[in-house]
């Protein structure tokens, strides 16, 4: 039987239908407003089927709550919330997703299936030894694809994410710096165009922060660099590949300038991405580097995490790693949890276990996946596509750094949108409108209304001249003063542009019962 | 290669657009001595069913946690997670999407943050909730570090019963950022002993209910004594299905709390990822660590949410930021808050009391064995005195197939507690596991 019996094939004409069209319930067809679940009505209600309990819990008299306000789902209600839910993201799987910076790229789904596996996620972090070998084989095989990348001898794992990574980092280097004597070094350098976690971070551990300046052609000045070197100095945090997309061709000197004066060069990895398989920090000078597990080698970002930021570290510093580390023996691997023996020096912890073992696993698939051949190429790929959208949007737009190759992200200012009444913003709220998540925008802060375009390895070809046509239109809608394309995007999102001021100023961070005889419509914005 | 969707023709072509020779003149910055001729020391790529097979084979040199009788807890539980959790944070709308910073194509993620921030202000009894930490113990090292920014004091009372993973990974970060700390002697039923430590120096009191022992404590004295000296007072929890029975910290005075929520929609995964949950009291919301979610409205003023107060956190604020963090639990808090969805207030406090009676049959049965329970009050989880050392005990149970709970030593070798063994029971153990677990250990014994 055919189809069309049942469902009879449409005709186009009137489609369109009526200017202003607007649907009774104020829905847009399979775009609904889903209620928050506390106005679902659920107050009774739970959507899992457990047994009696089959003691009371008299034992605890007094320590026992009255009640508990939160509302249930069954499974069907639950599933339709979280998929209607789910419908208003834009996610990598849609389409490119250009966040400079940030390294939106495919997540293979093997990886999760195999972050599934029993022997993985069904493990507790403080099983012994011998249930565990498995678990503690990986880790062991993880740090060694860490450390042969990147040439450095020692990784810790246990960051939970970048940041946590360059808390890790940095510790390893006061407690360095302490143990030589050297404890009075009170001061951080960073560059301006540094990612915001690097001064905070630094902060974090007590240290002072000072600006390097940045050359005309968006590297670190090595004159700045030089003049603010010296005794009090405890280490420089570079990115490198840094913010700018640019490499820090003078890195193998900065490194030597920093030695000389009795720092640590941390390197952020953020960018690792761009040379994997191609450069290897160690030859670059670097102490330690965290490495964005949910970056370079892809565990997926989930909304804002979780990540994970191993740290590899050079000899000098390896010593001060913190505690947990994996030891090989003759009778099988080891967990060694506390900071004596061989980790006397260790500053400390950093979280409760081991680090995110689910990530651990996920990025380790990718890299037997692509194996060393396939990550040369991811870094050569991720290369060539940011030169590709640097290249083919240079005569619209304006490249920050017009001269020479960019690497795996293509910085752009708002020189191109002078006069046109259009600002970083709209051009990023026109790219919702047009299916594109926008770029980073107004990020690095050294560059006038900043456009960071980071496509990754994963784009195809056509995906990339999809992208760049859709910019290269919206320039020349730009140029065209057709300005209210823009101002008031987005059009055609689930929602139109959001008051962010409003959000701040009357700051509403959680859902309350509102009394029964206020309309529960929204008012707008004052 | 699978992933790379890049062909040899696509490159040359893209190479001629960009005016360069060949690839490495895009590499040209980088210093001639640092380029690698050629691929590193590493095994070349390989496809999907060979990658497959060598993970599994390592998962299998690993014994699960479902495989047989299994007692641990000590900060991380095995649960029974509905099969709905898992599908939905497989969606790729959830799965693969960024921060939520451009909050117009983000509201599915904004969402579920505003509902997860409900969620976990209620079931701590605060007012508010930040969007989610790396996990319970980085939560507990930014509230002591949040309660010196209130307090402008310097001094934080550890008590004897926080898990001593959670002390020293505050006491690295606290002491890092100048605080000092001051920790109790490890104590199976004295929280409460903190309050004889507080001075005018002390920023806050940090004590765990139920503690790493398993001992529920009514904390509200504790509060008074603190609050009467203007420090705060910090409750951790590190089982979160505890919120479903016991009194909640806010409702005994708590200003901040934090736990790990790792117990409700998320599995062991051998320690993470994890989901830190942090909430405290209204007039401390600017001090907060980490994202935060709000209600506001679009230009048509239909409803909707953003990330907000963000001039605290480190993209806007660099140095002077609330805290370093940046990427957190985004995933992890939606597996959260999609379990608690499906619970409820009524599902969860059944699976609370489910829990404790699985609790108490193992207590019952432990001591009929001539074991010794130390816990006098508890939720899930018991602390007993075994004959020699836990860690030996445990070790050698493990062979016979039963992975009898976590030895306390391991978590803190210098307590002098050495025979005490941490026992935890959830709605996974069974009456047949309780019954291993005691005729191991009477077998034992009579050895």
């Amino acid at each position: 039987m055919s189809m069309n019996t049942v469902g009879r094939p449409t005709r186009p004409e009137g489609a369109a239908g009526p200017a202003g069209f607007a649907s009774l319930t104020g829905g847009r067809g399979l775009l609904q407003d889903e209620p928050l679940i506390f106005e679902l009505g659920g107050w009774d209600k739970t959507g899992v089927d457990l047994p009696e309990p089959e003691a009371d819990a008299s034992d605890l008299a007094g320590l026992v709550r009255e009640d508990l306000p939160l509302p249930g789902l069954s499974e069907p209600e639950a599933v339709r919330h979280y998929v209607r839910l789910s419908q208003k993201n834009h996610a990598i799987d849609l389409a490119l997703y250009p966040l400079g910076s940030c390294t939106m790229k495919h997540n293979p789904r093997l990886n999760e299936k195999a972050a599934r596996l029993a022997g993985f996620a069904d493990l507790h972090p403080l099983q012994p030894a011998s249930t565990i070998q498995g678990a503690l084989a990986l880790m062991d095989r993880l740090a060694h694809w860490l450390k042969t990348l990147t040439g450095m001898p020692a990784v810790a794992l246990s960051p939970k994410a970048g940041a946590h990574g360059e808390l890790c980092g940095l510790l390893c280097i006061k407690a360095a710096h302490e143990a030589a004597g050297q404890g009075h070094r009170r001061k951080v350098l960073v560059p301006t165009s540094a990612h915001g976690t690097n001064p905070a971070t630094a902060a974090f551990v007590g240290y002072a922060v000072t600006e390097i300046a940045q050359t005309d052609d968006g590297r670190v000045d090595l004159a700045d660099l030089e003049a603010k070197l010296g005794p009090d100095v405890a280490a420089i945090m570079v990115t490198n590949p840094n913010t700018c997309g640019l490499f820090e061709r003078d890195v193998l000197e900065i490194a030597r300038l920093t030695h000389a004066a009795g720092a640590y060069f941390y390197c952020d990895g953020a960018n690792f991405n761009a040379i994997v398989g191609r450069v290897r920090p160690g030859d670059l000078g670097v102490d330690a580097m965290h490495i964005n597990l949910h970056k370079t080698f892809s565990t997926p970002h989930g909304g804002g995490g979780p990540g994970a930021g191993p740290v590899v570290l050079s000899e000098a510093l390896a010593p001060f790693a913190p505690a947990p580390w994996v030891l090989s023996a003759a009778d099988g691997f080891q967990l060694l949890e506390e900071p004596t023996g061989d980790a006397a020096q260790a500053f400390g912890r950093l979280c409760a276990f081991h680090g995110q073992m689910g990530m651990f696993v996920r990025a380790y698939a990718y890299m037997l996946s692509h194996g060393s051949d396939g990550l040369r190429q991811v870094a050569e790929d991720a290369v060539l596509n940011a030169n590709y959208v640097k290249a083919r949007l240079s005569d619209v737009m304006s490249p920050a750094f017009p001269d020479g190759p960019c690497m795996h992200e293509a910085l752009f200012d708002d020189a191109w949108l002078e006069g046109t009444g259009v600002t970083t913003l709209d051009v990023a709220k026109a790219m919702i409108d047009e299916g594109f998540h926008p770029m980073t925008m107004y990020f690095p802060l050294v560059v006038h209304g900043a456009m960071l375009i980071e496509p990754t390895e994963t784009e195809s070809k056509a995906e990339l001249d999809r992208f760049c046509e859709t910019l290269r239109a919206l320039a020349a809608a730009a140029r065209q003063g057709q300005a209210e394309r823009f101002k008031g995007a987005p059009f055609l999102a689930p929602l139109r542009r959001l008051d962010e001021t409003l959000a701040a100023r009357r700051p509403k961070l959680a859902w309350r019962p509102e009394p029964a005889t206020v309309a529960p419509a929204p008012s707008a914005a004052e | 290669m699978r992933y790379l969707p890049l062909t040899p023709d696509d490159r040359a072509q893209m190479l001629g657009v960009i005016g360069a020779p060949d690839i490495d003149a895009l590499f040209a910055d980088v210093p001639r001595a640092a380029r690698l001729a050629g691929p590193v020391d590493l095994p070349a790529h390989a496809g999907e069913m060979e990658v497959e097979r060598a993970l599994s084979a390592l998962a299998a040199l690993n014994r699960p946690a479902g495989a047989g009788p299994f007692f641990c807890g000590a900060g991380a539980y095995r649960h029974h997670v509905p099969a709905t959790v898992d599908h939905i944070i497989q969606r790729s709308e959830f799965l693969t999407s960024y921060t939520p910073y451009q909050p117009e194509i983000a509201q599915g993620t904004l969402q579920v943050l505003f509902e997860f921030q409900t969620q976990v202000a209620a079931l701590t009894g605060l007012d508010v909730a930040n969007a989610s930490m790396y996990d319970g113990s980085t939560a507990c090292a930014e509230a002591v570090m949040m309660a010196k920014r209130v307090t402008r004091r310097g001094k934080a009372i550890l008590s004897g019963g926080l898990h001593p993973h959670y002390a020293a990974v505050t006491r690295t970060l606290a002491e890092a950022e100048g605080m000092q700390t001051v920790r109790q002697p490890a104590a199976v039923d004295a929280e409460a002993a903190v309050v004889d430590a507080i001075d005018d120096q002390t920023a806050c009191v940090v004590v765990q209910t139920p503690n790493v022992f398993g001992v529920v404590t009514d904390v509200s004295r504790i509060a008074e004594a603190a609050h009467a000296k203007g420090a705060l007072l910090i409750v951790v929890t590190t089982e979160a299905v505890a919120f479903g029975l016991l009194k909640s910290p806010g409702e005994m005075g708590a200003d901040i709390a934090v736990a790990e929520g790792q117990s409700i929609g998320n599995a062991l995964n051998f320690g993470g990822p994890y989901v830190g949950l942090f909430a405290c009291r209204e007039k401390f919301v600017r001090n907060m660590p980490g994202r935060l979610c709000g209600e506001t409205v679009d230009a048509d003023g239909r409803r909707g949410y953003v990330l907000t107060l963000s001039t605290r956190e480190q993209h806007i604020r660099r140095e002077k930021a609330t805290s370093n963090i940046c990427t957190n639990s985004g995933l992890c808090a939606l597996a959260f808050s999609i379990h608690m969805s499906l619970l409820g207030g009524k599902g969860l406090g059944r699976l609370a009391r489910v829990n404790h009676a699985r609790a108490r049959e193992l207590a019952a049965a432990v001591a009929g064995a001539g074991v010794e329970v130390l816990t006098p009050r508890y939720f899930n989880e018991i602390a007993v005195r075994v004959t020699g050392s836990a860690a030996a005990l445990v070790d050698a149970l493990a062979a016979d197939g039963i992975l009898a709970g976590v030895p306390y030593s391991r978590l803190d070798p210098h307590a002098g507690l050495d025979d005490v063994l941490l026992l935890a029971a959830t709605e996974t153990t069974t009456s047949e596991d309780i019954a291993a677990l005691t005729a191991a250990l009477s077998a034992k014994a009579a050895r």
